[in-house]
Parts: structure tokens; sequence; C-alpha cells
């Protein structure tokens, strides 16, 4: 990963490090008014040469087409590659021939993949994926009903993992070969070995059977509660929104434990390369310049060294969701979550294809989307990443 | 021993391990595994099918290690036995796309041009996908059996392989003994077979250990949700589904033991990952 190297740290790096205290005054001013003329360069870089962030938007959008492109083209080969005949799986084993010829007339079965394609596209961009045999509602209606369980969910699970991962990066970084060091190298080995549905199990019994803490771990919200009305759909929001604090507090009950066991999931890549990245940008030129001009080692260790230490750790945010919408579908199914990882779930066991496919292409975009966020995130951290590509 | 000396790889492996216990403990482990799953049931301790109502959910004891399940067969040697399910589907998926994903990204790598943009852009889509959905929806879709389980799993593997093998190629492409192969009249195939491929294989060789516990993560996380292998067969992770909803009433060592073994395999092959980086190329430890 590139560190971000300013002209004035390149500049000041330049200056002897070690130089006599009573000359330390003057190396700080030195220091300041470089500062100064790198704020009013990066004030003209803004807004001279820098493309608008409107346009950088545009662009990130328009470069996040071609995966769905191919993410709809993947999802389109999968429902036509079912073995034997397609029709005839997504209307159930119990269907009618009528009902089989019905399905085969709406999905243009009998006609060319290409117009196929067309098809499915164009009923994509109705919003129509079919009907799930299980429930009788339409896809879409099932996945949006399910989809705020999940987000909710992941979100938690999110912000579990970085509120623990990042400091103990940092702490890990700024104590190398300490136990806290090898603490967390054995945490980041351990972590990407836990089997996720493992470490759920392992919480329920020791929260919820052994130490009686936690709640039943069945869903979103004890049946004594009735669920807050719906504004957001995520009911830690909505429960505040509504000001029922009871409320709110018996539905935190209930996430935390899968919340934890996901985050921990995400916890160890996150940590381990928020210790990498902190390593390597701290024995940087211009983090000993800093140290040298006696910056505060606060301003040192957040203001210079976590703010380049950000990008890889964004960069990584990739990856670990990718692994968090994995991981959810297992959650979900031990905490018996109502979200749509265990929606696909019991479709999968009832062969019920039309909600799988849904599935499989709601998290794809998802996942897409969140790819975009990261991209437009690391564009706001980076003032860099805008102009290069 | 002094550096002038030439040094055998195995006098250094030895060497390497004498000052890395950890990384000898994982070979350990790893042997351990592999007798595991080639004795099966010859260690096993009882028939990890027969049932018995009688001695149903008892907890673990000096005649079973790791209790009985709910129709009373033995965990540990249910346990013991599923080592050579779970390992194989991880090592054949592996092998599959450590093959695929080699001549994929040797070819991405060597050829560039049109070759290098239809291969990057297939494995662009397949990145596209979060990894465990993509292999639900490919088991949804080839039917619900072992082998497509087994091919899911190649797939989403495929662009790490592609991926690490296009980079190592691109960066040894133009290298001098490349150009003195293609003087000396060697043909393409012979010079990605012979002179490159060789020299990607060492950092492959991390990869694939690292891999093989995701593999084995993954595979597991499948046959949880029930897609796969068919319950009376003993594997990880259906004996954690089975074991799952024992729990909430205390009987732990159904869902607890293979979970355990589970991670320890996986705990395993990470081990060996880094050991075998530490092995290959000490710089690209972080």
């Amino acid at each position: 990963m590139p560190v971000r190297r300013g002209g004035y740290q390149q500049l000041a790096s330049a200056v002897n490090p070690s130089l006599r205290p009573s000359q330390e005054g003057t190396l700080q001013l030195i220091f300041f008014q470089v500062r100064r003329f790198h704020r009013a360069w990066i004030l003209v870089s803004l807004t001279m040469s820098r493309p608008s962030t409107l346009s950088i938007v545009i662009r990130r959008i328009i470069g996040a087409l071609p995966s769905i492109l191919g993410v709809i083209i993947v999802t389109f080969v999968l429902t036509r590659a079912l073995p034997g005949d397609p029709a005839a799986y997504f209307a159930g084993p119990a269907a009618s021939q009528e009902a089989i010829d019905q399905i085969r007339e709406t999905l243009g079965l009998n006609r060319s993949l290409p117009e196929q394609f067309i098809i499915y596209v164009g009923e994509l961009l109705r919003g129509d994926l079919g009907n799930s045999l299980t429930t009788g509602q339409t896809v879409v209606s099932d996945l949006l009903t399910r989809l705020p369980a999940s987000l909710e969910l992941t979100l938690a699970g999110l912000v579990f993992s970085l509120t623990l991962a990042l400091p103990l990066g940092i702490l890990a970084a700024t104590r190398p070969g300490s136990w806290i060091d090898h603490g967390v190298r054995v945490l980041a080995t351990a972590g990407v070995s836990l089997p996720t549905f493992f470490t759920g199990l392992l919480l329920i019994y020791v929260f919820y059977f052994l130490l009686g803490v936690a709640p039943a771990p069945l869903g979103r919200l004890a049946i004594l509660y009735s669920p807050p009305d719906q504004i957001t759909g995520l009911f830690l929001v909505d429960s505040l929104l509504a000001g029922d604090l009871e409320t709110f507090r018996a539905a935190l009950g209930q996430l935390m434990l899968p919340a934890i066991t996901l985050g921990l999931f995400a916890l160890a890549p996150l940590a381990r390369v928020t210790r990498a990245a902190m390593l390597s940008v701290l024995s940087s030129d211009f983090i000993r310049t800093a140290r040298a001009s006696g910056l505060a080692p606060h301003t040192i260790l957040f203001g210079y060294a976590f703010r380049n230490a950000l990008l890889p750790v964004v960069t990584t945010l990739g990856v670990v969701f990718s692994f968090l919408l994995g991981a959810n579908v297992l959650v979900e199914k031990v905490f018996a979550w109502p979200g749509i990882g265990s929606y696909a779930v019991s479709a999968l066991i009832a062969s019920d294809y039309a909600a799988v496919q849904g599935f499989v292409l709601t998290m794809a975009l998802l996942y897409v989307v969140l790819n975009l966020l990261i991209d437009l995130l690391y564009t706001v951290i980076d003032p860099r990443a805008g102009v290069e590509s | 021993m002094t550096l002038s000396q030439p040094v055998s790889p195995l006098a250094q492996a030895r060497y390497i391990l004498s000052e890395n216990y950890v990384t000898f403990g994982a070979f350990l482990l790893f042997f351990v595994m592999v007798i595991f799953a080639l004795l099966g049931e010859g260690i096993a301790p009882y028939d990890p099918l027969a049932s018995n109502a009688s001695i149903a959910l008892s907890p673990p004891s000096l005649a079973h290690w790791f209790g009985t399940d709910d129709l009373g067969r033995d965990v540990l040697s249910r346990v013991l036995v599923a080592t050579r399910l779970d390992l194989g589907i991880a090592v054949v998926a592996v092998v599959l796309s450590f093959a695929l994903g080699s001549i994929l990204g040797t070819c991405s790598g060597y050829f560039g041009g049109w070759c290098d943009r239809i291969i990057s852009r297939i494995i662009d889509t397949l990145m596209a996908f979060p990894l465990f959905i993509l292999a639900m929806g490919l088991v949804a879709a080839l039917g619900n059996t072992v082998e497509n389980i087994i091919y899911a799993t190649a797939v989403i593997n495929l662009p790490l392989y592609t991926r690490v093998v296009r980079a190592e190629i691109l960066v040894r492409r133009d290298a001098g003994y490349v150009e003195a192969a293609r003087l000396a009249g060697n043909g393409h195939l012979r010079i990605m077979a012979a002179h490159l491929f060789p020299n990607v294989l060492p950092v492959m060789m991390v990869h694939i250990s690292l891999n093989m516990g995701w593999a084995i993560l993954n595979a597991a996380g499948l046959s949880f949700i029930g897609l796969g292998v068919r319950p009376p067969t003993p594997e990880w992770g259906i004996m954690v589904a089975e074991g799952a909803t024992y729990i909430i009433s205390g009987e732990w060592w159904l869902a607890i033991f293979p979970g355990a073994v589970l991670m320890l395999a996986v705990f395993c092959f990470n081990l060996l990952g880094d050991g075998l980086r530490d092995l290959i190329d000490p710089r690209m430890r972080t």
C-alpha cells in the first residue's frame, strides 16, 4: 500500500531529526510554515486540478456497472444450468403440467438463450424475481421484509469488530514484541480458523445455558415484546425513535450474541491489516520527522500515522464484507434470526429455486454496492485516489 | 551453521523447524490428521453408524470419550471417521482450483492482451459475489450432492489462484532466463510449463496451505446448512448442525467436539501456511 507523503513531509524529513533541544523551536517553526504551505496546496489542488466529487461518484458508479452485468449473467446462467427442465424446478414438485407450461412461458424457456436473457433482464428491471413456493409471496416482498434484519446484524457485527480491531491493531503496532503484539498475532490466526456456526453455538452454551445472562437465541425480539413501528426496519433505531427504551434493551440483548459471533470472524483480518499498516507507517520518514520536531505522541499516532494506515484497512473492508455476508447466513441459522440468510437456507432445503436465485442476486448486488461505498470512502480518505484513476 | 556452506533444503527445514515450535506442532497435527483420514474406521473405537438407544445422549466418559449423540452413536468415532470426508472434499477442491487457476493465471500473465482481459473479466465477475453465497447458489443450481460441494468450493477458490499465478508470472515474464529460453527456440508451452511455472510453485504452496483451511471451513459451512452430505454420514459440519438443537438443553458434547476438531484442523492449516511462508519468503511475513 502506498503511504501518503505530501510535499511538506518530504521536505521536513530532509531536515536533520537529531537536533539539540534548543533548536527544536526553530524546527517547529519551519514545520509549521511547511504545514501552512501544504494546507494551501491542498486547497488549490481541490479547486483547480481535482475533478469534482460528483464526477468521481459518477465515474465510480459507471465503473461498477460491468460487475452488476456480470452478476446478472452469472445468476441467469445458474438458473438455466439446472439439470433437467428448469420450468419443473421452478414450479415445484407438486405442480401440475399446466403450471409447468405456464412457468415455461413466463420464463421464456422455449425460446433462444439471448431472448431468454432479455426477458430475464426485463423482469429484473420490473422488480420481478418470481414467486416463492414455500411462502406463496413474491420473492421481492419476502426479501424486502427480511432485509433490515440482516442489515442490522451485519452492521452490528462490523461495528463490533471495528471497535475492537482498530485499537488492538494500533496497540500491537506501537508495542512490537510485547505480549499484546503476540496476542494479536495468535488472535489473527485463530480468528480466521473459527467456524462461525461453532463460535455461535459456543457463545449460546456459555452465555445462555451456563451463565443465563443472554436471552434465548430465537430471533430478533422475545415474544413478550412487540416490534417497534417500522421506520428504518432496524429495531435498535426504530425503538429509539419511538422512545421505547425497554424494547431497545430487549432488541440489543437479542442482537448481542449473533453480532459478536459475526464480529469475531471479521476481527482477525481487520486487526492483522491494522497492525501491519500501522507498523509500516510508523517506520516511515515523515513519522520520524514529526517525532523529531516534538509533536505530541497523540498527534503523531492519530493525526499522522492512523490516517495513513486507514487506507489498507478500508481496502480490506471489501474482503471482510464478502466474509460477513457469507457468515451472515450461518449465524442467522444458528440464532434463528429472521433475515434473508435463514430465508435462503430454508428455500434451499425446500428446493425453492426462485427464492434462492433472488437471494443470491440480492446479496451480490448488495456486495457490489458496498464495494462502491468503500471505493467512495477511499476517495474521501485519500485525496489522490480520485485523481489517479 | 555458516552462510558460505551450501545448505541442503532438508537441513534448512530442520533448522527452521527447530527455531519454530509452533510450525513443528502444526506439522505433527497435520500428520495425525492424515493418519486419521487414512485409517478412519480402523482406529475408531466404535462403529460410527451403530446406534444404541439405551446410552443415548450420555456425557463424555471413559468408555465414550466424546460422549454419545441422540441415537447413542459414539461421537469420538464419528469425529474420527469424518476426517477423511472433510479433508477429502477440501483436498480435491483445492487441487481442482489450483490446476485450473494455474493454467488460467499462467496464460493470462504470459500472453497478456485479449487472453488476459477475458480471463480477468471472468475472475472479476466471480469476485463480485460474496464467495460463500456464490457456493450456495452453485450447489442449488447443480444439485445437492457431495461432488457439487467440491465443484462449488473449487470455483470460489479459483480467483485466488488465478490472481496470484498471474501476478507472479507477470513479474517473471520478461526476466533474462525466459528471454534466453525463448532465444534457444523453446515454444510458448515449454517456456510456461518448464521455465516459468516451477518458479511460481513455492509461493503457491503457502497459498495452498492457507486455502486448505478456508476450503474445509466452506465445505463444513455448506453441510452445516444442509447441503451436500446426507445425515447418517459422519461429517463435522453436519454433526455440529445436528448437535445445535441440544446445546440449549445443555448436551454440549454433540456439537462442541466436532466443532472444536474442525477448528483445530483449520487452525493447523493456517499455522502451516504461516510456517511455510517463513520458510519460503520471510519478507511476506506481516
